[in-house]
């Protein structure tokens, strides 16, 4: 099963391939993986998406914990959370299909970032599924290229996840 | 006051309460070892080969209880440490490695002797740092120390580039370390260790099981005897946990696993409770997982977390020290007042009982025939009285020393359980010898283990360890040979040594005393005569039967219950 995984890191040099390591190590997958720093500069957060059953996620979580630097780590599959993600997506844009990309785009509440004679740059945030949904409707105007971010996650509600 | 990079090493290991570092020079650690000269705060032993030096540190961690020191020197002298770190990894051994690096402005630039350290030792180590700072080389120092010595310990490994010892700055030794991302727990929690109590008090068929984890946690060994007196329990014992009872204890079933006894495995295999205690369920001790004590309820104290239902799923885990988890289930027994169920007790220790009178481990020596390697290890016991401490290489040899030993006390056998290391016996006797120089310390070894690290006969002729060197010598990889045997069809390929040296001559070569033993009838004399040696090492060259085997013995991929005797 996918399971979304906050972790909270020391902000220092080479956590990233700590965490990295271990997954090559131990045969798990990584799926996606977003890293920034948070509101405090110390720190910073990740989102990873992984999958396994029960028990390799379980150990997956253990084997983060007992990393030096990781301060915290939350599995927000199994609770209200949510999650986004962000694209940005070069389009072909002909004499004849720029009006219905550019409709496409405001369907999805997207925005342009770039424009040339011939495509489009929209950039979407959003649920997976919302991502998978616009590059399907674009797909038949000729996808030039495109790179987006995994997820990002929290959880709902008025508790936060921070250092203590 | 300002103090350069190498300064601050040396009053950090002070502060430490390092005693011996065990290392070797080279050309970016030279400013290091140039104050090490000049301050002379700690004993630095020169070993032959750097990968000895973690082995020693080792060693000596283990019989000193205190954390092992090494110094290395950037590119070759760091990858030559990383077998050394991954040994102590693999064990838990607390450890602290520095390397130096290339200047950190030439870090990246391929320099000469330069080796991405920090990266080759990431997944060897509990944890490692890269100096790039010299305001902040004590601080790491003091982190270091407190990641290797607490939690579940291991290696750390620091590598400091050469401009960091040169540079100067204000020196201020941080007396409280504060890690907020680091924070083992070592209580364990309250409604489990009841719950715990509760299952111990009724279970009919109860064993424990015991491992290297009580040898992590000193003065715990005397807790886990206390539990089992009181409770009148079996208990059985890891490759790493022999000591955590003695081995004369009547509810001392032996080793189990592998090369465990019959009564270990059988007990196991049937038991309805299993108290698991820093025990890891090691593929070497479960066979096959689903044959597992399929019927036991199990309860399992670790202080990692990541240990407990890793290969066996844990019904009752208790996070948290040996030490203080004992502490309170004897206490929560007092407090209960309740005796566990001696009926079923008395119906188990019978069966067991039966279980045991098949005398697994049995073995005759015939006096005009060649030395069994099974005689030498209970000479080596007998005539030390089961006082010494014991290191091993690794193979069948290993194996007899585990099963025939006999080991009263903790912290007086070490061995390589986890990485298996052949070479580690003869550098981790001399880490010991060096923590107490008045005790026997005898490495019984494979003469083709022996060979993997045999430059150290010239450290234990230098710092003069006057360690005893047995070598059970059967001419093969007998271990290798075994499996050659039961599992390919006898094709001995490349299991055997031909060009065997002349060990007494070359351990007369070294400066020590060595003595070739062919007869049964000399093989405790020439030990006593070893014994009395206290000035230099010695080595003993058993010549014993070439194809003998280990047994009892658990098939690979095999449950416990299916062990093979002979
Ligand atoms: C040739 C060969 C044959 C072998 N055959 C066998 C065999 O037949 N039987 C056998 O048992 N082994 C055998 N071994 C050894 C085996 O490979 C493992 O090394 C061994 O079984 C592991 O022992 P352990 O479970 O006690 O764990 P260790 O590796 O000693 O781990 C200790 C455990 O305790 C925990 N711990 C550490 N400190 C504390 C603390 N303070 N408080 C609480 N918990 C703590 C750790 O987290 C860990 O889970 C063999 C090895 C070799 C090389
Ligand atoms: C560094 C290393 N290489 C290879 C092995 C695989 N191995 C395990 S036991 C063994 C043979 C050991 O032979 P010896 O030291 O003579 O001991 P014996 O088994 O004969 O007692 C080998 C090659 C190992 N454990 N370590």
């Amino acid at each position: 099963m996918k399971h979304t995984i906050s972790i909270l890191v020391e902000n220092e040099f080479g956590v990233l391939t700590r965490i990295a390591g271990l997954f090559s190590a131990r045969g798990y997958n990584i799926e996606s993986l977003n890293v920034a720093p948070t509101l405090d500069y110390t720190a910073s957060r990740m989102t990873l998406v992984t999958r396994g059953n029960e028990k390799v996620i379980e150990q997956i979580k253990k084997q983060l914990n007992k990393l030096i630097p990781v301060i915290r780590v939350e599995d927000l599959t199994n609770q209200s959370h949510m999650e986004r993600g962000m694209m940005l997506v070069k389009v072909q844009a002909t004499e004849k299909t720029r009006a219905e990309v550019l409709r496409m785009a405001e369907v999805f509440r997207a925005s342009v970032v770039d424009v040339s004679e011939a495509s489009y740059t929209l950039e979407l945030t959003g649920k997976e599924n919302k991502l998978e949904a616009f590059l399907r409707m674009l797909e038949p105007h000729g996808i030039i290229e495109m790179t987006r971010t995994g997820p990002v996650g929290m959880r709902r509600g008025a508790k936060g996840f921070s250092v203590d | 006051m300002k103090l350069s990079g190498a300064e601050i090493f040396v009053e950090c290991l002070k502060r430490e309460g390092v005693e011996i570092v065990f290392g070797y020079p080279g050309g970016v650690v030279l400013p290091i070892y140039d104050e090490i000269f000049k301050k002379d705060y700690f004993r630095h032993i020169l070993v032959r080969h750097e990968q000895a030096a973690l082995h020693a540190a080792n060693g000596y961690a283990r019989a000193a209880g205190k954390c092992g020191v090494a110094l290395v020197t950037s590119g070759p002298g760091a990858t030559n440490a990383v077998t050394g770190l991954a040994d102590s990894y693999m064990d838990s051994i607390p450890t602290v490695c520095f390397s130096g690096q290339v200047p950190t402005a030439m870090i990246g630039t391929d320099a000469f002797q330069e080796a991405d350290t920090v990266g080759i030792t990431r997944s060897a180590t509990k944890h490692n740092f890269l100096v790039k700072r010299v305001e902040d080389l004590a601080l790491t120092i003091r982190q270091a120390f407190h990641i290797a010595t607490t939690g579940r310990p291991g290696p750390v490994l620091i590598d400091i580039p050469k401009d960091v010892s040169t540079a100067t700055c204000e020196f201020h030794y941080p007396e409280k370390v504060e890690m907020r991302s680091y924070k083992p727990v070592t209580r364990g929690h309250t409604a489990q260790v009841k719950r715990a109590v509760t299952a111990l008090l009724g279970a009919k068929r109860p064993v424990i099981y015991s491992g290297g984890g009580v040898m992590n946690s000193r003065g715990s060994a005397e807790l886990l005897t206390e539990l089992m007196g009181k409770l009148n329990f079996p208990i059985t014992q890891t490759l790493m946990g022999l000591g955590g009872v003695p081995y004369d204890d009547e509810r001392f079933l032996g080793m189990l696993g592998m090369h465990g006894t019959y009564e270990a495995n059988m007990a196991v295999s049937h038991s309805d409770l299993l108290l698991a205690v820093g025990a890891r369920f090691d593929d070497r001790v479960t066979g096959k997982l689903e044959a597992f004590a399929p019927d036991a309820k199990i309860i399992h104290i670790d202080i990692d977390p990541s240990s407990i239902s890793k290969n066996v799923h844990a019904h009752l885990p208790i996070v948290g020290d040996v030490k203080v988890v004992l502490g309170q289930i004897l206490k929560e027994l007092e407090a209960k007042g309740k005796q566990p169920d001696a009926e079923a007790l008395k119906i188990w220790w019978h069966q067991i009982t039966e279980w045991r009178s098949k005398d697994c481990l049995n073995f005759t020596q015939d006096m005009n025939g060649p030395i069994k390697p099974q005689y030498v290890v209970s000479q080596l016991h007998e005539k030390t009285g089961g006082d010494a401490i014991i290191t091993t290489e690794v193979g069948q040899h290993q194996m007899w020393a585990a099963q025939f030993y006999g080991f009263k006390q903790p912290h007086r056998w070490i061995t390589s359980g986890g990485l298996g290391t052949m070479g580690f016996g003869l550098p981790a006797a001399i880490g010991a010898q060096l923590a107490f120089p008045d005790e026997t310390v005898i490495d019984i070894a494979g003469e083709s283990s022996l060979l993997m690290n045999i430059q150290e006969l010239s450290t234990a002729m230098q710092c003069k360890a006057p360690v005893k060197i047995a070598i059970l010598n059967n001419g093969f990889m007998g271990m290798v040979r075994q499996w050659q045997e039961m599992f390919f069809g006898s094709r001995y390929s490349h299991s055997y040594c031909e060009s065997l040296p002349d060990f007494a001559k070359v351990a007369e070569a070294f400066g020590g005393v060595g003595y070739r033993i062919e007869k049964p009838e000399d093989v405790g004399p020439t030990i006593e005569k070893a014994l009395a040696i206290r000035d230099r090492f010695v080595l003993m060259d058993f010549s014993v039967t070439r194809e003998e085997n280990v047994y009892p013995m658990v098939p690979a991929g095999a449950g416990l219950h299916e062990m093979v005797l002979s």
